[in-house]
């Protein structure tokens, strides 16, 4: 099959916002596609715009890295006017107008959550066409379609951290199961009023969905041949 | 990658919609908006509704919001070009706050504004794609007018925007009086909201009601409608006719 090298990166992608009580934790998959090839199978999606602010990735690549880059330079030089962290809300309104005013060339859709003193733990969606909502939880990317249902039966109000980085992992991993343009590892951000914390839960860590067979080292079952490891090169 | 098609790489390169010429596409767009004339002001209907395509992505946002003292605007369309009107009318009442002369911009000025706004961009094929319903009451007089996102402007006693042009208004036209009071309009907008929820794939069974007279705007908290499936038609839709729907 004649691999387009030119095809715009896109990320195909599932990603994910949650609120919870003292926080946020924001998750997404690893997955970044050139047409049917898989060009980065461990890209980090959740990016980072200040210390308490973060955002979720997904559509072009391009698009949506210059736009975290743009951000990012503005909320840094806010941040020294303003004399302390700038807070959730000013940082999803920069995306939005960013977002809105170029709704012509961009094709990219951002989860922007984080937590401030004011507030707490915040998080914002901005689809495609510049609208900002104010969420208690959102999900973006192609791997969301998947999870429309699954979030309005497990969602809850008032989860524990614990509680909601484990429906971040689980859904995302859902996502991936189905989703051809999501894959390779969950990625995790932790933001609360204590810090930021990320995670790590590579694809065998995952549970097992429908029809999928736990992975073993060989056909011949023989416990003690290598894994898979990095080529010698 | 081809050597010959020389021509095409440019204009893929360039991306969606970016060429001169432009009139977007809307991507997260919210249902009808159904506004009456009653006793003491105005009654306005909306569910809270926005979808992406066919699917109903968002189920809580407002999309009725006051305006001033004296206006309440209720739009359908594309949400981001709403929340564009809304930063755009701040400036407006911010500014004519700013004169402190004692005036201030009724409803009719407010709808003259939109219009302006709506036919100018519409003009330069840009256009902010919403259909808006502007309602209002200043010192006693009631206004509700509707603009929408090709410029096109009118007042009347009853309007709405979308499918409720279609479902809402002939029923509005049947039972729509002068001298509704507030109960009575009520319970006519949830007939026309019952009908789009019916009706209409985009809608959603959450709903608001403002009202808006003399004294100021209130919207209702969000609600659901309760809705009837119990003929017997529908219970045996293909009696005497099987494989029918």
């Amino acid at each position: 099959m004649e691999i387009d090298a030119d095809a715009p990166h896109s990320m195909g992608t599932t990603i994910i916002g949650v609120t919870y009580n003292g926080g946020v934790v924001l998750g997404a998959d690893s997955r970044t596609s050139t047409g049917v090839y898989v060009a980065n199978r461990a890209s980090d999606k959740i990016t980072q715009l200040t210390d308490n602010v973060y955002v979720c990735r997904s559509g072009s690549a391009a698009d949506s890295q210059i736009v975290s880059d743009y951000v990012r330079y503005f909320l840094h030089q806010h941040t020294i006017q303003l004399g302390q962290p700038a807070t959730v809300k000013v940082a999803a309104n920069l995306v939005r107008l960013l977002a809105y005013n170029n709704k012509n060339m961009l094709q990219t859709g951002l989860i922007v959550g984080g937590w401030d003193k004011y507030e707490g733990g915040k998080i914002y969606g901005i689809p495609l066409g510049g609208t900002i909502i104010e969420q208690p939880f959102a999900i973006g990317g192609s791997g969301s379609s998947y999870l429309y249902g699954f979030f309005d039966q497990a969602w809850k109000e008032g989860m524990t951290k614990d509680e909601a980085e484990q429906l971040v992992v689980k859904a995302v991993s859902l996502a991936i199961a189905r989703d051809g343009a999501s894959g390779g590892v969950v990625r995790t951000v932790i933001i609360n009023s204590e810090g930021v914390t990320r995670n790590f839960y590579p694809g065998d860590k995952l549970p097992l969905w429908y029809e999928e067979l736990e992975p073993q080292f060989s056909l011949l079952d023989i416990p003690s041949s290598p894994g898979p490891e990095p080529m010698n090169i | 990658m081809n050597m010959v098609d020389s021509a095409q790489p440019f204009k893929t390169l360039l991306g969606p919609e970016s060429d001169s010429q432009r009139t977007q596409y809307p991507y997260v767009t919210g249902t009808s908006v159904v506004g009456v004339k009653y006793k003491d002001g105005i009654l306005m209907a909306s569910d809270m509704g926005a979808s992406y395509g066919s699917t109903l992505r968002y189920k809580s946002v407002e999309r009725m919001k006051p305006i001033g003292k004296h206006s309440l605007l209720g739009a359908s369309g594309e949400i981001s070009d709403f929340q564009e009107i809304l930063h755009y009318l701040d400036e407006l009442i911010l500014y004519d706050n700013m004169w402190d002369d004692g005036n201030s911009l009724g409803p009719k000025e407010v709808h003259s504004y939109l219009t302006r706004v709506m036919y100018n961009r519409r003009n330069k094929f840009n256009p902010f794609w919403n259909s808006l319903v502007l309602g209002g009451v200043k010192n006693g007089q009631k206004y509700l007018g509707t603009v929408s996102m090709i410029g096109v402007h009118f007042e009347d006693s009853h309007v709405a925007t979308g499918f409720g042009n279609h479902l809402a208004r002939p029923i509005l036209r049947e039972e729509w009086n002068e001298n509704m009071s507030y109960e009575d309009g009520v319970k006519l907008l949830e007939k026309c909201m019952r009908v789009l929820l019916y009706r209409d794939r985009s809608a959603v069974n959450k709903i608001q009601i403002a009202k808006i007279t003399e004294e100021g705007v209130t919207i209702s908290r969000p609600y659901a409608l309760k809705t009837f499936w119990e003929f017997n038609a529908f219970k045996n839709p293909t009696v005497g006719a099987e494989g029918s729907w």
